[in-house]
């Protein structure tokens, strides 16, 4: 067991990948891209068959709960994992892009493309909103007011008309044709594939970030708030833009979100989604993008594959949380080890 | 908006959001004893309460053959009824919150994990216990049997002083008199506390960290188990989500009151239930939550620490 402990799955990719030249390089991700893009005919294929899902037809599955919690989770990784900061509803971002799409899409019958950037707009103001007294607390309190932010959002969607009350929005329209590629039901694949270039979009995102100025800042607020300030970081706003840059993510997964389902309701955007999402960033390695992709694909899929024990899927997922959590505490592909120096009292 | 209910009913919603927040500050004591200690939240302390409320139900019904339709209790066995069902609760919470603690954090802490790892595995032990109840009631609402006559001692300017009212309200205060005596008196309330301030140090003094850490855990255990308990008498029925809202709700007097501090959750419970009484008569029940919420934002915003401060202010980074 401590061989598995100790064994860093992630220190040892960064040093193959350190060691290929740059076409290599793009040879391989272009073949990982293709191969996770030819996934939604996995289970037609023989050998890979024992992937399908049992309830939810496996297209649909890789859209949503697995493509949609990538896509948060990677967003949510910005918040917490890049800076530290605990948030504890960041469902509610995700409900506030779902609900533009609908309101916008069924009153004043937009497009999706044209929502989109709206969307964006809307979980992006909310966060600074939100952000700018929460992000003056610490630690704790800041749990605490984004948790009651999630519950707020999901409160003033069951209670306004504009949102159509408990019954929630229906006959939300599926995304125009793109690219010659068409969206409705018939297609599952091409939202898997949407979905895919835009997590590509936000991992290439967060990469350009750590490397330049906010990410260095990131870095530094989430080792000492304190060091860093006197450093001459400015903190309220660095952490602000990572709480708005996740936000943002958030709201385009959102947007999508509903264009996919068609119907969207209160029920959807519970405090539970929100804790999951956090499991999976935890999950995977917090802070390391790669483990987050792992572990939220992980954790989105798992309980749809063992959906026919239907009632004890929930609380196995329990259980492979807690033993997750006892023999590999730092996920399933922990971050450098030079960047987890005193997380213990930024967090 | 309905601002008139308050001055009509403003001692009878007093009356009933005293006995609400005692029983939220008796479920905080939960969180912010742990939070004292750990610097975690136990988010696993929810699904302790939800688990005090069945085997409150259970009690009454299976061990004390006293089923749900039947009549009210008087007299003597109407006492040993409540005391064997308040002290069971009480015992099985706590035992309940020692294993969580072993089973969620002690591996963790020993290790060195992050905090954020020992709330995502204090996540899953809660996800399993409420999925367990769950598959277990098949989702049902559990009513409880009725124990107490719902007599009134009799009425002042309009709030009904009924005896289950005043159970809510009088049990409670005993419990956070002897607590608070017994944090500040005896030798194992300043081992706690000791912790608290600085876990070096208290390892230094000869403490034995996880003998005190579970000694918290038991702690936040029985007051839950109590509270379990009174919402169980109170309200008479449960269901296996019971303990979502009022975690939140708990959490929420605790950080109000200022975490970490025992007196901060007291205070903090009743100006929580105070304001849920009187914000869901004003505004609407619907909105209970969102004022709550908005109220806990404004008063960190310009008192961070909480209304009362944190015990333990220097020791936080």
């Amino acid at each position: 067991m401590s061989k598995l402990s100790n064994f860093n799955l992630r220190d040892t990719g960064a040093a193959i990948w350190a060691g290929w030249s740059r076409p290599v390089r793009t040879v391989f991700v272009i073949a990982v891209v293709v191969i996770i893009g030819l996934v939604p005919f996995a289970p037609k294929w023989g050998p890979t068959s024992f992937l399908n899902t049992p309830i939810t037809s496996f297209e649909n599955v890789l859209v949503y709960p697995v493509g949609m919690f990538v896509l948060m989770a990677l967003g949510l990784n910005i918040v917490v994992g890049k800076s530290g900061l605990l948030d504890l509803g960041y469902i509610a971002f995700f409900a506030i892009g779902a609900y533009t799409q609908a309101i916008m899409s069924t009153l004043h019958g937009w497009n999706t493309w044209e929502i989109l950037p709206f969307g964006i707009m809307f979980a992006m103001l909310s966060g600074v909103l939100l952000g700018l007294p929460a992000l003056r607390l610490r630690g704790d309190y800041l749990a605490i007011i984004t948790l009651g932010f999630g519950e707020i959002v999901r409160i003033v969607a069951l209670n306004l008309s504009v949102t159509g009350g408990p019954n929630g929005i229906a006959g939300i329209p599926n995304p125009p044709t793109i690219f010659g590629f068409e969206f409705n039901l018939l297609f599952p694949e091409h939202f898997f594939w949407l979905v895919l270039s835009m997590i590509l979009l936000v991992i290439w995102m967060i990469r350009r970030f750590t490397v330049r100025r906010p990410g260095r800042a990131w870095e530094a607020i989430r080792q000492d708030e304190d060091v860093a300030a006197l450093m001459g970081v400015n903190t309220l706003i660095y952490k602000l833009w990572s709480f708005v840059i996740g936000a943002a993510v958030a709201g385009a997964a959102g947007v999508i979100y509903a264009s996919k389902v068609m119907v969207i309701s209160p029920d959807m955007f519970k405090f539970d989604v929100s804790i999951l999402i956090l499991a999976c960033v935890v999950f995977g390695g917090i802070g390391n993008i790669w483990g987050v992709v792992l572990g939220a694909s992980i954790l989105a899929y798992l309980p749809e594959r063992i959906r026919f024990i239907s009632d004890a899927r929930q609380v196995i997922f329990g259980l492979v949380l807690i033993i997750m959590m006892n023999l590999r505490p730092d996920g399933l592909l922990p971050r450098k080890k030079r960047e987890k120096i005193q997380e213990k009292r930024t967090m | 908006m309905n601002f008139s209910v308050v001055t009509s009913q403003f001692w009878s919603l007093a009356l009933q959001g005293l006995a609400l927040g005692l029983i939220y500050s008796l479920v905080s004591l939960g969180y912010t004893m742990v939070y004292g200690v750990l610097r975690l939240i136990n988010f696993a302390n929810s699904e302790v309460f939800m688990l005090g409320t069945f085997t409150v139900v259970w009690i009454e019904i299976h061990f004390l053959n006293h089923p749900v339709a039947s009549e009210p209790l008087t007299g003597i066995e109407l006492i040993y009824t409540l005391v064997i069902a308040l002290v069971g609760s009480m015992i099985a919470c706590a035992v309940l919150a020692v294993l969580v603690e072993i089973v969620a954090y002690r591996r963790l802490r020993s290790r060195g994990a992050s905090r954020l790892a020992s709330l995502i595995s204090a996540i899953g032990v809660s996800i399993f216990l409420m999925e367990s109840m769950r598959m277990y009631t098949e989702s049902r609402p559990q009513t409880a049997p009725r124990l107490l006559e719902k007599w009134s001692f009799g009425e002042i300017a309009g709030a009904n002083f009924r005896i289950d009212t005043m159970l809510a309200i009088v049990a409670p205060i005993i419990i956070f008199v002897i607590l608070d005596r017994f944090v500040t008196k005896s030798r194992l309330g300043k081992a706690i506390r000791a912790v608290s301030m600085s876990e070096e140090n208290a390892k230094l003094m000869g403490i034995d960290i996880n003998r005190v850490i579970s000694m918290t855990f038991l702690i936040g255990g029985l007051t839950t188990g109590a509270a379990a308990f009174l919402y169980t008498t109170v309200y008479e029925n449960t269901v296996f989500n019971v303990g979502f809202n009022m975690g939140i709700a708990a959490f929420t007097a605790a950080v109000l009151g200022g975490i970490g501090n025992l007196r901060g959750a007291f205070y903090g419970g009743l100006a929580l239930g105070m304001l849920e009484q009187f914000a869901s008569a004003i505004l609407g029940s619907q909105w209970k939550a969102v004022t709550v919420f908005v109220v806990l934002v404004l008063v960190l915003l310009f008192k961070p620490s909480g209304l009362f401060g944190e015990a333990v202010q220097q020791t936080r980074t």
